[in-house]
């Protein structure tokens, strides 16, 4: 989640739980105020009928709540005396406008006694009150209100106002996404005067010059180690060619000669295979550009066909639509022919190799042994099923590294007595 | 001939020696950048082979020093280097060929020898030993006047073959040679040994004048009859 989206989500959240409190708090203090202003109006209204009542002795006869909102009602004295001022939330039978007939409104009540010429007389007086669940419903709406309009301002702000703030930094990030060690030459640098995003520039320069320098020594540890190894096997390899030219050779001699031959030959193997690993996963290759794998597979298979020819295997091609990547155009080779020429190699006389080409997979399969392969430890470096292989047991290895660099999925499955490879591109 | 070999590995440098010595080119050696800088600002060469790390200095800047002072000699880099950087350099600096460590003495032969004929043909471009012919641009092979059919591998072995006159050829360098860096099968000697049949059974019939002999099984030898 962005981070702009998530300070929204976190404002918004406690926005809303501060404008629920303030709501309740608003909600009791308003109608405590409303009570109150009532309750000084129905003290007044006591006073000026009491008064009146001095004068006009027909009120009290008033028994009933009618046009005038009070009752008058003779009580004894005992009962008169125990009264206090009493202030209470009740109903009365009103209609006003919209109302079709009378219906109980909220009213609040004074109920008092007082003493006039001796008797005495109990009052109750009424004023219509505001009605609570108007109130509340009002209220809500206008809640609701407030509340969209803080988080519409919110969102305004952040966008205008953080969006500038934060730039530097996506600035940064987006120099930082394409930096690729090795190749890309300059730092990733922005200008900006918040100083955590110059604290953050200052760690990440560092860290990358740093790792840039170790990546450079160990470059040229790589590069001087297969220096050091491929000139002795150089050497070696010459000098038996020599000496097998010049010597009248016993054939027993020449034999022994031609063993020491081969095993020279597999360390060469070795060591560039393994040489070819390191570069691979030290992403050295970086000569990227759209490789037609179309192309690549056909390049490899006519390469192959004479040897293919003498093993009685037949390949066939289906290609069912163009496939193209971007990558270097060396490791596509280097792909392509390890899979190609494990199929041919590792199959029976008058066997397939069936390749198949879509718009994302490359499918190699083909006939052999009926033995499946354990699909966990394929593509391990060194993995032999059988020890009579004399391959370096690096090519699968290989073939992975350069999938993973690229982000392909290399998997192997038996099927139908197929052994078969598919490599998934990703999706254009 | 004269070639100079740059190289800072005395042995090897003596193999090579020996190597080129028995195709009857005249051989001088350099062991570091001085001593190679030197001879090359006395002497004329008609091929240089240059190792990229010596001491004192770079083969890449011998390279430089030979374009600026417009030397125009055939320069192939021997390196352990198998980087593509390093390769484009050289060739852009004006190397003709670059051959990665380790490498077989009959491939470093082919590609010395591949140098030279491109300089000397000017364009045209076949190679006659004994009765026999190679164009190599229109990829045909002439016996007697009479064409003999060859697939692509059998013309690239005895074009091979052809740059090796007399000298030895292993399996191993013929495999590499035709089918690239990654051969590590043993099926591809198989494969060898039946195409170096086939091939046989050409020349054999086309009555031609040159012959395929086995070196103690490990490997080959065109010789003329």
């Amino acid at each position: 989640m962005k981070l702009l989206n998530q300070s929204i989500k976190h404002l918004s959240i406690s926005i809303l739980a501060i404008v629920t409190i303030w709501a309740i708090v608003f909600y009791f203090n308003m109608l405590n105020e409303i009570k109150s202003s009532i309750d000084e109006g129905l003290e007044n209204y006591k006073r000026l009928i009491i008064q009146n009542a001095q004068q006009d002795s027909t009120i009290l006869t008033k028994t009933y709540f009618d046009e005038s909102f009070f009752a008058i009602q003779q009580i004894n004295k005992q009962k008169a005396l125990s009264v206090k001022d009493d202030y209470s939330d009740t109903v009365l039978y009103m209609q006003d406008a919209d109302d079709t007939e009378p219906e109980a409104e909220p009213v609040r009540m004074l109920t008092t006694a007082f003493e006039l010429n001796g008797k005495y007389y109990q009052l109750k007086v009424a004023n219509s009150m505001v009605e609570e669940d108007d109130l509340v419903k009002e209220l809500l709406y206008d809640i609701i209100w407030l509340y969209l309009s803080l988080i519409l301002g919110i969102i305004f702000i952040n966008n205008f106002v953080l969006k500038k703030l934060w730039k530097p930094f996506y600035d940064f990030l987006s120099q930082l996404k394409k930096y690729h060690l090795g190749k890309t030459e300059d730092l990733p640098k922005t200008k900006t005067k918040t100083k955590e995003f110059n604290d953050l520039q200052n760690v990440v320069t560092n860290l990358l010059a740093h790792t840039s320098q170790i990546y450079e020594h160990q470059k040229q540890f790589i590069e001087n180690a297969s220096h050091e190894l491929q000139t002795p096997l150089a050497i070696a390899t010459n000098k038996l060619e020599l000496l097998i030219e010049n010597g009248k050779l016993q054939n027993n001699q020449a034999q022994t000669i031609a063993e020491v031959m081969g095993i020279i030959e597999r360390l060469v193997r070795l060591n560039k295979s393994l040489l070819l690993l390191t570069k691979i996963e030290n992403k050295q290759f970086l000569n990227n550009q759209d490789v037609l794998i179309n192309t690549v597979v056909k390049k490899n298979s006519s390469n192959l066909e004479e040897i293919a020819a003498f093993k009685k295997v037949k390949i066939s091609v289906l290609e069912t639509a163009n496939l193209s990547t971007k990558m270097d155009p060396s490791l596509a080779n280097v792909i392509v022919s390890n899979l190609l020429r494990n199929a041919i190699f590792h199959n029976i006389p008058n066997g397939n190799v069936h390749i198949e080409i879509t718009n994302d997979t490359l499918k190699i399969s083909n006939t052999g042994n009926n033995l499946k392969l354990d699909k966990n430890s394929i593509f391990n470096r060194f993995y032999k099923p059988n020890n009579a292989s004399k391959g370096t047991g690096l090519g699968l290895a290989i073939v992975k590294a350069i999938s993973d660099t690229y982000g392909f999925r290399v998997s192997y499955s038996y099927i139908d007595t197929l052994h078969c490879f598919l490599i998934k591109f990703p999706a254009n | 001939m004269k070639i100079l070999v740059i190289e800072d590995e005395p042995q090897l440098l003596s193999n090579v020696k020996e190597s080129l010595e028995k195709e009857k080119f005249l051989v001088e050696t350099a062991s570091d950048y001085h001593e190679a800088i030197d001879k090359l600002f006395i002497y004329e060469y008609d091929c240089i082979l240059l190792d990229i790390m010596l001491p004192n200095g770079n083969g890449l800047q011998i390279l430089s020093q030979l374009k600026a002072e417009e030397k125009s000699e055939n320069v192939i880099i021997i390196s352990a280097k198998d980087s593509l950087d390093d390769k484009l350099k050289g060739l852009e600096l004006g190397a003709d060929d670059y051959l990665t460590k380790p490498f077989h003495l009959a491939e470093l032969n082919a590609r010395v020898k591949a140098v030279l004929r491109r300089q000397k043909l000017n364009g045209k471009n076949t190679l006659q030993i004994a009765n026999a012919t190679l164009d190599l641009r229109e990829r045909t092979f002439i016996v007697n006047n009479q064409k003999i059919s060859l697939n692509r591998k059998e013309f690239d072995i005895l074009n091979y073959f052809s740059l090796n006159l007399n000298r030895l050829i292993t399996k191993s360098a013929l495999a590499e040679h035709v089918w690239g860096d990654h051969s590590d099968n043993a099926d591809n000697f198989d494969f060898v040994y039946y195409q170096i049949k086939n091939l046989r059974k050409k020349l054999q019939s086309a009555n031609a004048d040159i012959e395929i002999e086995s070196v103690y099984g490990i490997g080959y030898k065109l010789i003329k009859k």
